[in-house]
């Protein structure tokens, strides 16, 4: 089975978030990157597929400027056989880049391509289905089960009210959720290895797309609170709180 | 501008909650560019609650049927879609589980770009102007859309207005479409209960709770809030197996704005504030009084939630009982 997981590098999510002075992006210094926490699902549901399938190739698909190439070889210290990096600056319009990844992908002829369900650090959430979409492929997203069998798989995801069960053929684009699995720390020997796999450079042109950055700015904070009490005997003074002045009761 | 296609959520025949809210954000985008607002409902068969949608600011309800659509059927939604796409100027879903499956798709499908988790949307020259949370709400990205983008609009952001429209209905044609996922149907969960995103009342616990089995105290509290409230959790207790994936509030699990977010034994790391954040009205209960949850809580109590989360439980179901 031939599996490809396309990547993303994000600032680790206990990142202080500071505006750069573009004022339309964050200010990167001193941020950590890792792989994107939901793609790392992805990645082990890759290496899993391959080990029951007992044969194949799983590899790993990231678009960006050269520091990616890092996070690629954390992937491939996870067990992913080869890396492609698509080198460029990503376009501000997921669109974009969803045609240069399908089109990428449509050569590599994979029964499975995943994603995660999101990047934690645009929350763009699209990229995935519109991959899909382009390729023309089925594509079910968010799924917490995937299950490969005889050319079919089904999937469950998690809908508001209950578990959303679906099936389609394969060749088909998954973006994975938490619970899907518990990915895998990169051993020692994982690490040693990636530095001697495959990792492609293929420089692309993302189109400017239709999305212009207007703003990026810091939320309004929430006014500072006040501790009611100490002890089971604030609780007659929160429920005031909460009938009268806050009114949600 | 001509005119604002909503695609509305139906399940079972029924209208998901959330569509007045939907219409509300196309009406007042539409009322800027003298445009119109049509409501797109999917369905199998009868949908009720369609005669309330001119009501809600819908200028044309249009009712697509086809057996296929008994499911959510994301591949006859998008070609639906797609047929009727050119009298549009954009295309707004609600950026519910199922919205945002469907959002890329359609905007892949029509070459259009898509903003997902949109908390305000108005015309901007020719443009829309779309603001979203971006790091977990950690910060806001305004952003400008040409083209006929589709806008995903975030549950909670708007509230359904009274702008009193014709709701004329009118069939669409399902064109071909090959079914490519073929959703099967909807199972409960392994525990019936409120999902975190839609209760008005969200009890979340974490780490200081000690154990999985004093969750108890947690489900007794929300039960005093009779059927509007249900019980969330921090990732730490999720990660440790205590409660299931589905209740986990914060970056890696769901953002929540509910009336009221009472946070339970939680420390509030910075990943977990990035998902409640927004809830009108926040308690936290906490042994430690540096606690940073205590510096989002609009009311805090400091102590031993042993003894103050059955006080609570009793004092809420006392004024409930009223």
């Amino acid at each position: 089975m031939k599996i490809a997981v396309c990547l993303r590098r994000v600032p680790d999510t206990t990142t202080k978030i500071v505006i750069g002075a573009d004022g339309v992006s964050i200010n990167e210094a001193g941020v950590k990157f890792v792989p994107n926490p939901y793609d790392e699902y992805a990645l082990e549901a890759a290496i899993a597929l391959k080990d029951a399938a007992g044969s194949g190739e799983t590899i790993v698909v990231a678009l960006g400027e050269d520091a990616v190439q890092e996070t690629l070889r954390t992937a491939l210290a996870m067990g992913i056989d080869r890396a492609i990096h698509l080198q460029g600056k990503p376009s501000a319009d997921g669109l974009e880049n969803a045609r240069l990844l399908a089109a990428h992908l449509a050569s590599l002829n994979c029964d499975a391509v995943l994603f995660g369900k999101l990047a934690v650090d645009d929350y763009g959430q699209q990229t995935g289905a519109m991959v899909a979409e382009l390729m023309g492929l089925p594509c079910a997203t968010a799924v917490a089960k995937l299950e490969v069998s005889g050319g079919r798989a089904t999937t469950e995801r998690e809908v508001e009210g209950g578990v959303e069960q679906a099936g389609c053929a394969l060749p088909a684009v998954f973006t994975c959720d938490k619970g899907l699995n518990n990915p895998r720390l990169p051993s020692l020997k994982g690490i040693m290895a990636a530095k001697k796999k495959p990792l492609d450079i293929v420089p692309v042109s993302a189109g400017s797309g239709q999305v212009a950055i207007v703003s990026l700015a810091l939320p309004a904070e929430r006014a500072a609170g006040r501790i009611v009490g100490e002890g089971a005997a604030a609780v007659p003074a929160l429920l005031q709180l909460l009938t009268s002045e806050a009114k949600v009761l | 501008m001509t005119a604002i296609l909503a695609i509305l959520e139906q399940r079972n025949g029924s209208l998901r909650k959330g569509a007045a809210e939907l219409l509300a954000a196309a009406r007042q985008v539409a009322d800027q560019g003298g445009a119109t607002v049509d409501a797109l409902v999917c369905g199998h068969g009868p949908v009720t609650g369609l005669d309330g949608l001119g009501a809600a600011g819908a200028d044309r309800v249009l009712v697509a049927t086809h057996p296929d659509f008994a499911n959510y059927c994301p591949d006859g939604v998008v070609a639906t879609v797609a047929a009727i796409a050119a009298n549009y100027r954009a295309v707004f879903v609600a950026a519910t589980s199922t919205g945002k499956d469907l959002a890329p798709r359609v905007a892949a499908h029509l070459g259009a770009t898509c903003a997902m988790d949109v908390t305000s949307v108005v015309m901007a020259g020719a443009m829309l102007r779309v603001v979203r949370p971006v790091y977990a709400g950690r910060a806001l990205q305004t952003v400008d859309l040409a083209g006929t983008p589709v806008v995903a609009v975030r549950p909670g952001s708007y509230a359904g207005v009274a702008a009193a429209k014709a709701g004329a209905m009118d069939h669409v044609t399902v064109p071909a479409f090959t079914r490519r996922l073929e959703v099967t149907g909807i199972r409960a969960p392994e525990k019936a209960a409120l999902d975190v995103t839609e209760a008005r009342v969200v009890i979340s616990g974490g780490r200081g709770l000690g154990d999985a089995k004093n969750f108890a105290l947690l489900e007794e509290l929300a039960a005093a809030f009779g059927g509007e409230a249900t019980v969330g959790a921090s990732r730490a207790v999720v990660d440790a197996g205590w409660i299931e994936h589905g209740a986990q509030v914060g970056q890696t699990g769901k953002t929540v704005a509910p009336d009221l977010y009472v946070a339970v034994g939680i420390s509030g790391a910075v990943q977990h504030l990035a998902g409640m954040r927004t809830a009108k009205v926040i308690v936290a209960i906490n042994r430690d009084k540096d606690a940073p949850i205590f510096k989002v809580a609009d009311f805090g109590i400091v102590g031993d939630l042993f003894e103050i989360v059955p006080a609570l439980t009793a004092a809420i179901a006392k004024v409930k009982a009223n």
